[in-house]
C-alpha cells in the first residue's frame, strides 16, 4: 500500500527517467562525438557527466546525445551544443569537470564558456 | 546513469516475429560493451507498425529500427550506442530522407495519428507500475477518489462525449448513469476484451501494452457507479495480454490501487479475470454476462438492460476495453480537452487495426472525421504492389464494404451507418482489384455462420440460408431471383435476430449489394467472376501461340489435366482442371492464363 | 391490481402493469402465437414468433419478454409483422424434417398450426439439413428425433427449472446446434428419471414415449393371453381432452367400456391398488413412528422420483417406503391372488398398466418389482398410447355408454382417485391414519393444507396427541429443495409425499400434450385435479381401509397390512445408481 505522497515521489522519480523518451522538439541538444577517435579520447566520461548533470539538475528540453565523428580528431573529445535560433557552439578537448562547467554557465545560466571553444583552441 | 533507453516492442505482432530474441541479444551485446549501466533495455507494447515488426526505437535520439533481427543487434549497439552513429540501413525507410533522418512522429504512419488510447504502448513498459506511473498513471483515479463525487465523475465522462469504442458507439456517460441511478446491493463493472473480428486487435495492444489504465479506468467507473467488484472479460487466445494484465492486477493490488481502501479512502473494488473460450457472440454483452456467470455464451432479451440486471441479475455496466483507455485521459485533461478532437457528434480518437491488401499492416489512432482515403493512402501506405483499391471493410463481420467511390467518407459513428457499414471494434479491412466482393461477402458469412450461438432462430438458420445463396452464386448457379431471395432474407435476419451478432451479420451482403451489385450479376448471368477469384468461375487456357511445348504445365499439373506431345502447343482438359493455377505459375512462356 | 393505459392495435386498453405485451394482449383476448416460451420457466425471445411492432423501438420486441408501459403502442398485426413471422417459420421448416402425415404429433403440433395460421405454403430454401441427427433411442422409453427439433429449448428449461436434473441442453453451436446429453452421452448413460416433461413440453414431434401400443395389440390377440388391464388415478380426468371434451372431465365410466371393447379380459382399477397402498404405506407410518423407525418416511408412488433418489439422494433411500407403486402392486396382486382366485397361470396373465407417465415404463423393467420372478406389469401404456389404441379400434368414445370396472379389482375409494394430485397420497393416508391412531372416525375428512398448486406444502397435524409434520412436494425441483432441507436439518418432517411430475400424475410425462398457447394461461393440471377432488367430494366411500375389495384382499390373502405375504409380494427395495456411464 502506497501512500498519495510516495505515489507522487514515484512519478516524479519516474518521469524523470523516462523523459528521455520523449522527442524534444525546439529544445537545446548537446551532442557528443561518439567515434573511435573521441571514444580514444576520453569522450565517454564526458557523455556520462553531461547526461548526469542534466539529470540531476532536472533540465528540461535538453537533449544529451552523441554523434559519430564530428571531423576533427585532434581536438577530440568534442561536443556540439546546438540551442534554438542561436549559433552551434563546439567544446573541444572536453573532460568530466569541463561537461560540469559547460552545464552550469551555458546551459543554465546562458553563458558560453568561451575559453573550452574550438575558436580558443584554434 | 541511464542516458538510453532502448524501447522494444513486445506486442503479439513483434513477439511472433521475434523481439524477445532481439531484447536477448541486446542485453547480451550491451553487457558485452560495457553500457549496461547507460543503456536500458525496456520491453513495450505496441508501437503499431506491426508489419514491420520486431521494432525497436533508441532514445534520446528517437531512432526507429523495423524488422530488427537478432544479427542485427550486435551492429546497432557497436555504432549506435557505443559510437552514436545511426544504424541507417536498419531504420524505418520512412525515417530516413536522404542524409537526414526525421522523427517517427513526421512519418506518414504517425503524422496523422493522435495517440490517446495508445499513448502508453510502445512507450512504457507494460509490467512495471511505476513506468505508469511516471506517465500520470493513477492520477485521474487519485483526482476522483480525493476529489470527485461519483456523479461529478459521470458528469464529466457524459460531457466528454465518449462513446462505446466496442462498436456501437453508445455513449458511456449514460450507460454510467443508468447503472448509478439502479438499484442494487451489489454493482458490477465490466470490461469487454472478448476482442473477436478477424483482423482486429486495438483492444488486445492496449492490455499488451498499458494494462494499467484499463485497471485505472474500471477503477473510476467503478467508484462513479457504486460497484465494488469487477471483471475483466478476455480471450484465452490473448496469452501475453492476459498475463500482463494479471502481473499488472497483482502490482495495482500491492500499491494498494485495487482492493480494500483504495489509497487509504473508503473505497473498496475488486478485480478478477475471466477468460473467453473463443466464442464470438461473447463479445455481446449479454452473453459475455453470461458466460462470466458460468453458463452457455449467449445472449439475454433486452429488457432488462445490464444497467438493472445484469451480471448475477445485477446492475452491472460493460465497456470494451479501448473505451476504458480514453477515461482516465478525460478525467484529467477535462471533456473539452476531450471534444477538441474527432468531430462533434463522434468526439475523440480511434483506433483501427489496418489490415488486408495495404502496405502498412498495423495500429493506428486517428480522430474520428479522419476520411477512409487519409487512413489507406497516407497512413496506411495504400494497396501494394500498385493494385487498385477497391474498397474497405470496417466493423469485420458486422460491417459492410465501403467501396472507393465513398472513400472520402469521414470516419465516424453516424457516417458510417449512413453508408450501410459501421463503426464495429476497429477492424479495417482493406480490398484491391483482386478481390472478388461476392466471394468477400461469402468470406464473412461463413465466420457469423460458425459463430452464430443457435440461440435464435433468424440467425441460426437465415445466416446459413445466405450462406447458401452466397455459396450457389460463387459456384456460377445462381440465379437473378436469388438476388431477391438474398436480400429479403438479409433484411429479415437483421430486423429478427435476437442479439447484434444476427441484427448485423447480414450488412456485408447487403452493402456489396448495393455498391457492387454488378459483380453479383455478373457471377449469375455471365457466369464470370470478374475478379478471377471464384474457382468454379474460372478457367485456364493455354494460348497456343506461345506455348512451345516444353511440358513443364503437364508435368506439374497434379491431376493430369494437361496433355501435349513434346514441343507443341499443350491443352487443358477442363473437365479434369481443378484449377489450383500452378501450371499458370510453373509456366516461363507466359502462355496459361485464366480466363 | 395496477393497471397500465397501452395501445394495441389502435385500440386503448387497460392492462396489468407487469404483464409483458404477450400477457397483456392475451388478457384482452389478442393472441399472439409463440414457439419458445413457456411461462416462468422459458422467457428465452428465442424463436422469435411473437415479434410484434411497438412505436419508437428501433426494431422488432418479442412480446414474450418485452414489459409492458403506461402510453405503450403495440401493433400486433401489421403486414411487416405478418411477413416477418412467417420467414422465420418458413426458415424454421426449412431445418425441420417434414414428414407430417407419418410423425406422431401430427394434428397435435404446433409448428404445424403455425404454418397453416401464418399461411406458409412453400419453402424456399434447401431443405435436405432437416435429415441429419440419427434418433437417439438408448432409453427404449424417451425417444428423441433432433431432426424434428426447432431449439425452442421447452424441453432444457423443464427438465432444469422443473425438475433440476438438467440432463440435456444445447451441444454445438450456431447451425449446429442440437439438444442433447453432455459430452453426446446417450440419455441412457446420464441421470435422466424417465419423468417425460420434456416430451409433454414439446412443440412438435422431437420428442416422444416409445410407442408400446403393438406389444398390447399382440397380447389382446393372443388366445393363450389372459389380458387384464388397470387405469391410474388421473387416467379418467385426462382421457377427455383427447376426444375435444373440456380439459378434467371426468370420463371414468367410459374407460371400462372402451377397455373391455379394445378385448380386455379383465378391466381395472389401479384406484383399488393405491387404496391397497394406503393400507401398507400408512402401516409403515405408524410403525416406523411407533418403533423408532427412519423418519420422515417418504412416499415411493413416483417411479420418476425413485429413480431421482437413486441417483442424487442415495442416502435417503432408506428413508422411502418399500411400498410397490399402485401400478406394480395391482400387477402383484393380479399374478398372485387373482390367478390364483380365478386359476390363472401367473405366467399366462398379461398386464397392462395405464398411467399418465413415462417413468413407469422404466418401472416395469425393473428387476426389484418382480413378483415371483415374472414382471408385475408387462406394458405401461401413457394416456398417449391409449388414445392411439381406442382411435385405431375405431371407438367413438364420447358415444360409449357408461359402465364399471369389473368388481374383482374395481372398487375404489375417493381417497385412490385423488392419488392423481398432488397431496393425494398424503391426505388419502392421513384419513386412514389418523383413523387408526385415534380410533375414532377421521372428521373431518378433507386436509385442505395439503392440496393445491404449491410446489411445496407443510402441515401439522394432532394425531391422537401426536404432532405429525407433514409435506408435499411436486416437481423435482422442489423435491431437492425440501430434501435438502430435512438433509441440514432445518425442517423435520414425518411423512413426506413426493411425485416427480409439478402438480402431481395430473402433469405427468404422460399427460394428454396441450399446447403451450392453452397451458401458459391455463392452469391445466389444477382443472384436473379438481376433477378428482370433486369425485372425491361425492363419494360415500372416501377412505382405504374401509374399501370392501382392500378388505376381503386382506381377509382371503394377504391376512394384515404389512404381512409377511404383503411384504413378499407388495414391497420392494431401491439401489443407488451411478449417474454417468
Amino acid at each position: 500500500m502506497k501512500t498519495l505522497a510516495e505515489l507522487q515521489a514515484i512519478r516524479e522519480q519516474m518521469k524523470n527517467k523516462m523523459n528521455i523518451r520523449e522527442e524534444s522538439e525546439a529544445g537545446t541538444r548537446i551532442v557528443v562525438g561518439m567515434a573511435t577517435c573521441g571514444i580514444a579520447a576520453g569522450a565517454r566520461p564526458v557523455l556520462t557527466t553531461l547526461s548526469e548533470e542534466v539529470a540531476k539538475r532536472e533540465l528540461k528540453d535538453v537533449l544529451v546525445t552523441q554523434t559519430g565523428c564530428i571531423g576533427v580528431c585532434r581536438f577530440e573529445p568534442i561536443v556540439e551544443v546546438y540551442e534554438p535560433g542561436k549559433e552551434k557552439v563546439t567544446y573541444v578537448h572536453m573532460t568530466p569537470e569541463k561537461a560540469r562547467r559547460i552545464i552550469n554557465d551555458h546551459i543554465v545560466n546562458g553563458q558560453v564558456v568561451t575559453e573550452y571553444t574550438i575558436g580558443a583552441a584554434e | 546513469m541511464i542516458r538510453s533507453h532502448i524501447l522494444v516492442c513486445g506486442g503479439t505482432g513483434c513477439t511472433s516475429s521475434g523481439s524477445h530474441e532481439v531484447i536477448a541479444e541486446l542485453n547480451k551485446e550491451i553487457e558485452a560493451v560495457g553500457l549496461d549501466k547507460e543503456v536500458k533495455v525496456v520491453m513495450t507494447g505496441c508501437f503499431g507498425l506491426c508489419a514491420l515488426g520486431p521494432i525497436m526505437i533508441v532514445y534520446p535520439e528517437g531512432a526507429f529500427y523495423s524488422k530488427v533481427k537478432p544479427e542485427d543487434v550486435k551492429e546497432i549497439v557497436e555504432e549506435h550506442l557505443l559510437k552514436g552513429r545511426i544504424v541507417k540501413r536498419l531504420l524505418y525507410q520512412e525515417t530516413v530522407e536522404g542524409d537526414d533522418v526525421k522523427s517517427l512522429a513526421e512519418t506518414n504512419f504517425y503524422a496523422k495519428q493522435i495517440r490517446v488510447a495508445l499513448r502508453n504502448c510502445g512507450v512504457i513498459n507494460p509490467e512495471n507500475i511505476d513506468e505508469y506511473i511516471g506517465t500520470d498513471g493513477y492520477m485521474a483515479l487519485e483526482k476522483v477518489l480525493t476529489t470527485m463525487q461519483p456523479q461529478e465523475v459521470i458528469d464529466v465522462i457524459k460531457a466528454s462525449g465518449l462513446r462505446g469504442r466496442g462498436g456501437a458507439g453508445f455513449p458511456t456517460g449514460m450507460k454510467w448513469q443508468f447503472a448509478a441511478n439502479a438499484v442494487g446491493d451489489q454493482k458490477y463493472v465490466c470490461c469487454n476484451a472478448d476482442e473477436g473480428d478477424p483482423g482486429a486487435f486495438m483492444d488486445r495492444s492496449v492490455l499488451e501494452g498499458d494494462p494499467h489504465a484499463v485497471i485505472e479506468a474500471m477503477t473510476i467507473a467503478a467508484y462513479a457507479i457504486g460497484a465494488s467488484k469487477g471483471f475483466v472479460y478476455v480471450r484465452a487466445e490473448y496469452p501475453i495480454a492476459v498475463s500482463r494484465l494479471k502481473i499488472a492486477i497483482e502490482q495495482a493490488k500491492e500499491y494498494g490501487l485495487l482492493g480494500e481502501h483504495i489509497m487509504g479512502t473508503d473505497f473498496s473494488f475488486d478485480l478478477e479475470i475471466r477468460l473467453g473460450a473463443g466464442a464470438f457472440v461473447c463479445g455481446e454483452e449479454t452473453a459475455l454476462m453470461t458466460s462470466i456467470e458460468g453458463h452457455r455464451g449467449e445472449p439475454r432479451p433486452r429488457p432488462p438492460f445490464p444497467a438493472n440486471k445484469g451480471l448475477f441479475a445485477k446492475p452491472t455496466i460493460l465497456n470494451n476495453v479501448e473505451t476504458y483507455a480514453n477515461v482516465a485521459q478525460i478525467i484529467l485533461k477535462g471533456p473539452e480537452w476531450f471534444r477538441s478532437m474527432g468531430t462533434e457528434k463522434s468526439p475523440g480518437t480511434k483506433v483501427f487495426a489496418l489490415g488486408g491488401k495495404i502496405t502498412n499492416t498495423g495500429l493506428v489512432e486517428i480522430p474520428m472525421g479522419t476520411t477512409l482515403r487519409e487512413i489507406v493512402e497516407e497512413i496506411g501506405g495504400g494497396c501494394p504492389n500498385g493494385k487498385k483499391f477497391k474498397a474497405a471493410q470496417t466493423g469485420g463481420p458486422s460491417g459492410g464494404c465501403i467501396p472507393a467511390s465513398l472513400i472520402d467518407t469521414p470516419i465516424d459513428y453516424e457516417s458510417l451507418i449512413q453508408i450501410g457499414s459501421m463503426m464495429g471494434s476497429g477492424g479495417l479491412i482493406v480490398m484491391d482489384e483482386d478481390n472478388c466482393m461476392v466471394d468477400i461477402a461469402k468470406f464473412f458469412l461463413e465466420f457469423t455462420v460458425d459463430e452464430s450461438c443457435g440461440k435464435c432462430a433468424p440467425c441460426r438458420i437465415g445466416t446459413r440460408r445466405i450462406y447458401e445463396i452466397l455459396d450457389k452464386i460463387t459456384r456460377g448457379e445462381g440465379e437473378m431471383e436469388d438476388l431477391d431471395t438474398l436480400e429479403e432474407l438479409c433484411n429479415h435476419v437483421k430486423a429478427n435476430s435476437l442479439c447484434g451478432l444476427g441484427q448485423t451479420a447480414p450488412n456485408p451482403v447487403l452493402s456489396t449489394l448495393r455498391y457492387f451489385r454488378d459483380e453479383y450479376v455478373a457471377h449469375i448471368v455471365d457466369k464470370r467472376c470478374p475478379a478471377g477469384v471464384c474457382k468454379k468461375l474460372l478457367s485456364y487456357e493455354i494460348d497456343p501461340e506461345k506455348c512451345i511445348g516444353c511440358t513443364l504445365c503437364a508435368k506439374n499439373c497434379p491431376v493430369g489435366a494437361i496433355t501435349g506431345e513434346l514441343k507443341k502447343p499443350h491443352s487443358i482438359d477442363k473437365s479434369v482442371c481443378i484449377k489450383c493455377g500452378v501450371c499458370e505459375t510453373k509456366c516461363k512462356f507466359g502462355a496459361i492464363s485464366k480466363k | 391490481m395496477e393497471t397500465v393505459r397501452i395501445k394495441i392495435n389502435g385500440r386503448e386498453y387497460d392492462v396489468p402493469k407487469d404483464a409483458t405485451i404477450l400477457e397483456a394482449c392475451r388478457s384482452v383476448g389478442i393472441n399472439i402465437p409463440t414457439l419458445c416460451y413457456m411461462k416462468e420457466i422459458n422467457a428465452i425471445g428465442s424463436c422469435r414468433i411473437c415479434v410484434v411492432e411497438v412505436k419508437g423501438a428501433k426494431s422488432f420486441v418479442t412480446a414474450c419478454v418485452y414489459p409492458v408501459n403506461e402510453g405503450m403502442e403495440v401493433v400486433t398485426n401489421s403486414p411487416a409483422i405478418q411477413k416477418a413471422r412467417k420467414m422465420t417459420l418458413e426458415l424454421i421448416l426449412s431445418n425441420h424434417k417434414r414428414e407430417c402425415l407419418t410423425c406422431v404429433r401430427s394434428g397435435n403440433c404446433e409448428l404445424q398450426k403455425l404454418a397453416v395460421d401464418l399461411g406458409v405454403d412453400k419453402v424456399r430454401f434447401d431443405s435436405s439439413t432437416g435429415d441429419r441427427y440419427p434418433i437417439e433411442d438408448s432409453t427404449g422409453i424417451i425417444i428423441r428425433d433432433n431432426n424434428k427439433c426447432i431449439l425452442c429449448r421447452r424441453c432444457v428449461a423443464v427438465c432444469r427449472s422443473h425438475q433440476d436434473v438438467a440432463v440435456i441442453g444445447p451441444n454445438e453451436r450456431g447451425f449446429d446446434t442440437h439438444i442433447a446429453c453432455a459430452f453426446e452421452k446417450d440419455l441412457a448413460d446420464v441421470p435422466c428419471v424417465s419423468c417425460g416433461q420434456c416430451i409433454v413440453a414439446c412443440p412438435t414431434g422431437a420428442l416422444h414415449e416409445k410407442d408400446e401400443t403393438d406389444l398390447v395389440w399382440e397380447a389382446l390377440n393372443d388366445p393363450t393371453k389372459h389380458v387384464v388391464v388397470g387405469v391410474a388415478p388421473s387416467i379418467r380426468v385426462h382421457m377427455g381432452e383427447f376426444f375435444g371434451l373440456p380439459i378434467g372431465t371426468n370420463v371414468e365410466k367410459k374407460l371400462p367400456a372402451a377397455l373391455r371393447r379394445l378385448g380386455f379380459d379383465g378391466v381395472f382399477d389401479v384406484d383399488t391398488a393405491a387404496d391397497l397402498t394406503i393400507m401398507e404405506e400408512g402401516t409403515e407410518l405408524l410403525e416406523r413412528l411407533k418403533n423408532g423407525g427412519k423418519l420422515p418416511l417418504i412416499t415411493s408412488c413416483s417411479p420418476g422420483w425413485i429413480k431421482f433418489a437413486e441417483y442424487y439422494y442415495p442416502e435417503l433411500i432408506p428413508n422411502i417406503s418399500s411400498c410397490k407403486s399402485p401400478q406394480a402392486m395391482f400387477g402383484s396382486v393380479m399374478k398372485t391372488y387373482y390367478a390364483e382366485k380365478y386359476g390363472y397361470d401367473p405366467a399366462d396373465i398379461f398386464v397392462v398398466g395405464i398411467m399418465p407417465c413415462t417413468a413407469k415404463k422404466f418401472e416395469v423393467r425393473r428387476d426389484d418389482q418382480k413378483v415371483n420372478g415374472l414382471p408385475a406389469v408387462d406394458v405401461s401404456l401413457t394416456s398417449r398410447e391409449f388414445a392411439r389404441l381406442i382411435e385405431r379400434a375405431g371407438l367413438c368414445f364420447n358415444d360409449l355408454p357408461d359402465e364399471e370396472f369389473d368388481p374383482a379389482f374395481g372398487v375404489a375409494s375417493g381417497a385412490g382417485h385423488i392419488f392423481g394430485a398432488t397431496g393425494g397420497v398424503m391426505e388419502a393416508a392421513l384419513r386412514t391414519v389418523a383413523e387408526i391412531v385415534t380410533g375414532k372416525p377421521c372428521e373431518p375428512v378433507e386436509f385442505h393444507e395439503v392440496r393445491g398448486r404449491e410446489g411445496i406444502k407443510e402441515a401439522t397435524y394432532d394425531l391422537g396427541g401426536t404432532q405429525v409434520n407433514v409435506a408435499v412436494a411436486s416437481g423435482l425441483a422442489n423435491a431437492r429443495k425440501l430434501l435438502d432441507q430435512v438433509k441440514s436439518g432445518e425442517k423435520q418432517y414425518h411423512f413426506i409425499e413426493i411425485m416427480a411430475c409439478p402438480g402431481g400424475c395430473v402433469g405427468g410425462g404422460g399427460q394428454p400434450i396441450q399446447p403451450a398457447s392453452v397451458t401458459n394461461f391455463t392452469d391445466v393440471r389444477a382443472i384436473r385435479a379438481a376433477g378428482l377432488y370433486k369425485e372425491d367430494s361425492e363419494m360415500q366411500l372416501r377412505k382405504s381401509h374401509e374399501n370392501p375389495v382392500i378388505k376381503e384382499l386382506y381377509d382371503q390373502y394377504f391376512e394384515k397390512p404389512g404381512s409377511h405375504r404383503a411384504h413378499d409380494i407388495l414391497h420392494t427395495t431401491y439401489q443407488a445408481r451411478e449417474k454417468y456411464r
